[in-house]
């Protein structure tokens, strides 16, 4: 028998929830500051009225709500999954208000796409759009890709345990320290220091390109932080063609690879243990993937003779390759020369890379290499039972972080995961076919938007069905928090509803 | 009379086909029509306009600019000499000079790592640009003000509660 939720219950979420957008309201003064430096008055007008607006919702929700009660893990599962949803609808404020964006729709879908750190955009003009708005759709991934509960976590939420729940609830089930709060911040704290270290690394990049200094910089941030994310946004229209720079497309590989890597991985490396990363079933696994699809998509594109030269082939292949296996989607060719140029071998490989994704516990999208690696531990486990003696005791081992065997329940957990992936990138393209689009097409942009990769075929306009861009949206939500708080928005909603008093 | 039969025939060809090569070899491409059809358009003379936008990023004798047509912005590789009359270059506070560009058009340059680009023989401005005065909303600044005092208010108030 489901029961119907109490008003006690309704009371815990409205509270963590309202403390989770006083924690992102306070995130939109970032913009208005840049507005003011850059003397960009209407903008910073449109962030003062997005952090009044938020404050206000997250004051109601704080004092109609108020409770000393902790977060069960129901609970804390709903509160994430609301609160990735507030935080679209609050940080879509300024962008709609800029009218830089058609509609409310479109600026939700750019700022869900911001914040789940897939990089899909809507926005019109992009080479005109001020500072502060152009830097608040690079914040959007800084702060969904290291977590949005994160945020409160680190500054707003004193109880361990529910906290606790907020952060299993984001899709990451590792902690790095003991002290889950410990964690958020040792986060925020390896985040910042890449930031300042990447935005100098591009933004001297960008400045030996012939770019202006305080532009360099600028660009430097807002692409670090969407490539450091795995988001894909980028300053200016033609994404990273517009630099026409190796340089500029090496850094930003590198810092590709580096943000889709594990926290945990990233917090051996800070203890000095470099060792971690040559033996972690993760790294090893997402090595052999990037190879094995990068020497297919290669064959794709020479029996095209697409890039008829080897260095075109890195640029372009490999690039694009890294880009969407990482979940990234940096591009420097333009959206629709995939279909028309790339073929049908070397575009569903891509699509497959997309797919798979890069490492749990970091800001890619994806299925996830741990996943990949432990479905195939476990397939490697049962061949070797088939054909040893059946006496003999097969044992399967892998190295993350610390050697662990291979368990029913963890095979389980990732073969779920793993399905629940897939089922949500056929249906986006099952939706993507029923309004009219060719098969491939669909699947590329679905696995794209629900991989939180940001690749675009050139299906992802404004001009689309208004509910394609409510299926993507819902995509990249699901995507990015791995189900779980969804089943569980969805419990809650469906016993509010049916269930007995 | 072959003469002027020949003359004659020379002139209807003219008139039948001149004007049009002409208007096709002047008329401007668009974003759209090259990218989807880069290959058709691969290694030719294309004209193509738009405005500069962004950085006008300096390569020792060459240079990069990017121009956008109002749908997608194209790389052109141009020679410095040929920048002299672009003053403006699109941004949130300026619009940029709106220019014609002559040149060569590669599906995947060879020469840039497989970019698609244009290398520029000649550049023309068509419109100068400008730079953007944009006033202050008097909506956006009264609902930020009133949205502020609610704020005040309610702090003024839970103040007084506490106590």
């Amino acid at each position: 028998m489901i029961l119907r939720p109490r008003l006690e219950e309704v009371k815990i979420i409205g509270y963590y929830l309202g403390k989770i957008i006083l924690g992102l309201a306070f995130t939109m003064l970032i913009p208005v500051i840049i507005g003011l430096a850059f003397k960009e008055l209407n903008p910073t007008f449109d962030f003062l009225i997005g952090f009044e607006a938020a404050l206000l919702f997250g004051f109601f929700l704080t004092r109609v709500c108020h409770t000393e009660k902790d977060l069960n893990w129901m609970q804390g599962m709903i509160v994430v999954s609301l609160s990735w949803l507030a935080a679209m609808a609050l940080g879509a404020i300024p962008l709609f208000l800029s009218g830089h964006w058609k509609s409310s729709l479109d600026a939700c879908f750019e700022m869900m796409s911001g914040l789940s750190t897939t990089g899909l955009v809507l926005v019109q003009d992009l080479d005109h759009l001020s500072f502060a708005h152009n830097l608040w759709r690079h914040l959007g991934p800084f702060i969904g890709g290291q977590g949005i509960a994160i945020v409160a976590l680190s500054f707003f939420v004193k109880g361990t345990s529910g906290a606790f729940k907020m952060y299993v609830g984001e899709a990451r089930e590792e902690k790095l320290l003991p002290n889950v709060i410990h964690t958020a911040r040792f986060i925020w704290l390896i985040s910042i220091v890449y930031l300042v270290l990447g935005t100098l690394a591009l933004g001297i990049t960008g400045i030996l390109n012939g770019i202006k200094p305080a532009n360099a910089f600028f660009h430097g941030a807002c692409i670090f932080m969407a490539g450091f994310d795995t988001a894909g946004f980028a300053p200016q229209s033609q994404n990273i063609l517009y630099y026409h720079s190796p340089a500029f497309e090496m850094v930003t590989m590198f810092f590709m690879v580096f943000g889709s890597l594990n926290f945990n991985l990233h917090y051996q490396l800070w203890n000095g243990n470099r060792r971690e990363i040559f033996k972690n079933i993760e790294t090893r696994t997402l090595f052999i993937s990037i190879m094995l699809t990068f020497f297919i998509v290669t064959v794709g594109l020479n029996q095209l003779n697409v890039y008829p030269k080897a260095i075109l082939l890195f640029r372009k292949g490999f690039f694009h390759l890294l880009s969407g296996h990482t979940t990234t989607g940096y591009m420097t060719i333009y959206a629709t020369q995939f279909i028309n140029e790339w073929g049908s071998l070397a575009l569903v490989t891509l699509i497959c890379a997309m797919a798979l994704g890069s490492c749990a516990c970091s800001t890619s999208g994806g299925i996830k290499m741990l996943r990949v690696g432990i479905m195939f531990k476990a397939l490697k486990e049962d061949i070797k039972r088939i054909i040893l003696p059946g006496k003999a005791v097969v044992v399967e081992k892998f190295h993350h972080i610390k050697d662990v065997f291979v368990e029913d329940r963890s095979v389980r957990a990732a073969f779920l995961i793993t399905v629940s992936y897939l089922v949500l990138y056929i249906a986006g393209a099952l939706i993507g076919m029923f309004f009219g689009y060719p098969f491939l097409s669909s699947l590329f942009e679905s696995t794209s938007a629900a991989g939180n990769v940001g690749f675009s075929c050139g299906i992802t306009d404004t001009a689309m069905p208004t509910a394609l861009k409510i299926t993507y949206i819902i995509q990249m939500w699901a995507g990015r928090l791995e189900f779980m708080s969804i089943f569980a928005l969805i419990g809650f909603v469906m016993a509010s509803i049916r269930g007995k008093k | 009379m072959l003469k002027r039969i020949s003359a004659v025939l020379f002139l209807v060809f003219i008139l039948a086909y001149g004007p049009q090569q002409v208007i096709c070899f002047a008329k401007s491409i668009s974003s759209t029509e090259l990218i989807n059809n880069a290959k058709a358009y691969d290694g030719k003379t294309v004209t193509y306009e738009g405005e500069a936008i962004g950085d006008i990023m300096r390569r020792g004798e060459y240079a990069w600019i990017n121009v956008n047509d109002g749908i997608n912005a194209i790389g052109i590789w141009i020679n410095v000499s040929l920048l002299k009359d672009i003053n403006y270059t699109g941004s949130y506070k300026s619009s940029g000079d709106k220019i014609e560009v002559k040149g060569i058009f590669h599906r995947a340059c060879l020469e840039h790592g497989g970019d698609l680009d244009i290398h520029a023989e000649s550049v023309r401005k068509i419109e100068s640009g400008r730079m953007i005065d944009r006033k202050t909303d008097p909506a956006k600044r009264n609902l930020s003000l009133i949205l502020g005092g609610v704020l005040v208010l309610i702090w003024i108030l839970s103040l007084f509660k506490r106590k």
